[in-house]
């Protein structure tokens, strides 16, 4: 549950140095790809089902972000993510447990500093090094291009 | 299925690279997660995303770097749209659906179920 707490930051890295990276990095690739077979597959389903291109990707992000965070909550997530590494923290699973985790585990100090603050101790920075990157690239990117109406 | 294999190998691509650094840098999940991000953005904006997601489908989009793709592409789009203001207003639009699931969804899983202390 405490995937991105800083004690057990501390143990997953002490779990690291023990272990052999190669192992590492097979589990992560392995994982994380099959994470995206599955994000792909509900892709194609929902383009199936008529969805314009932007559309099939909310959903599929949607979805993902469901199931990790269900899985979360039942404990699963945290087992998967013990072997798997940066295989499920990469994809958007990470981002949904990032903002399960520790809303679950600050229960204790209550809904709104606890629950409602905790849920973005790792989402907020992703949230605001995101969207102030974009904003700065767009900015140099409307400059370039020029000539555009205000 | 050709589109599934390749979204298998780009993805676990993505997640080995992470791991490498989480391994040799000590770099926190956290900081992997704003780094995908922040590459994803500036990658979309070079130009050199978009033709990665138009190979590797879901291995593109489903990795943290994808919700950067989406936040740019967003902003590309908006500001063909609205002009400057789409540069502030296009990027959480097109991510609107899956902030707001993560939010609702987190709340909603946290008011569930507790963290099992080992």
């Amino acid at each position: 549950m405490k995937n991105f707490s800083e004690k057990n930051y501390q143990k997953l890295v002490s779990q690291h140095e023990k272990s052999p990276w190669l192992k590492n990095i097979f589990w992560a690739f392995t994982v994380g790809g099959l994470i995206c077979v599955l994000g792909e597959f509900i892709l194609t389903y929902a383009k199936n089902m008529g969805l314009p291109k932007e559309d099939a990707g909310c959903v599929t992000s949607m979805t993902l972000i469901f199931f990790s965070g269900l899985f979360t909550g039942l404990g699963i997530f945290d087992k998967l993510a013990k072997h798997a590494g940066a295989g499920t923290i990469v994809p958007i699973t990470g981002f949904a447990n990032a903002v399960v985790s520790p809303a679950m585990e600050f229960k204790s100090e209550g809904f709104i500093l606890g629950v409602g603050a905790k849920m973005f101790v790792v989402a907020g920075p992703v949230i605001v090094y995101g969207v102030s990157s974009s904003i700065i690239c767009g900015l140099i990117y409307y400059l370039v291009k020029g000539g555009m109406p205000l | 299925m050709m589109h599934y294999l390749n979204a298998f190998i780009f993805g676990g691509f993505l997640c080995a690279i992470a791991q490498l650094l989480i391994d040799f840098t000590k770099m926190t999940p956290a900081r992997i997660l704003v780094l995908y991000v922040t590459a994803g953005v500036v990658l979309t904006f070079l130009g050199l995303y978009n033709p990665l997601v138009e190979r590797f489908g879901a291995g593109a989009t489903v990795p943290l770097t994808g919700f950067g793709n989406a936040l740019a592409n967003g902003v590309i789009k908006g500001i063909g749209e609205k002009g400057l203001l789409g540069v502030i207003s296009g990027g959480l639009t097109a991510c609107a659906a899956g902030i707001s699931a993560a939010i609702f969804f987190g709340y909603l899983f946290a008011l569930i179920f507790s963290s099992k202390e080992k």
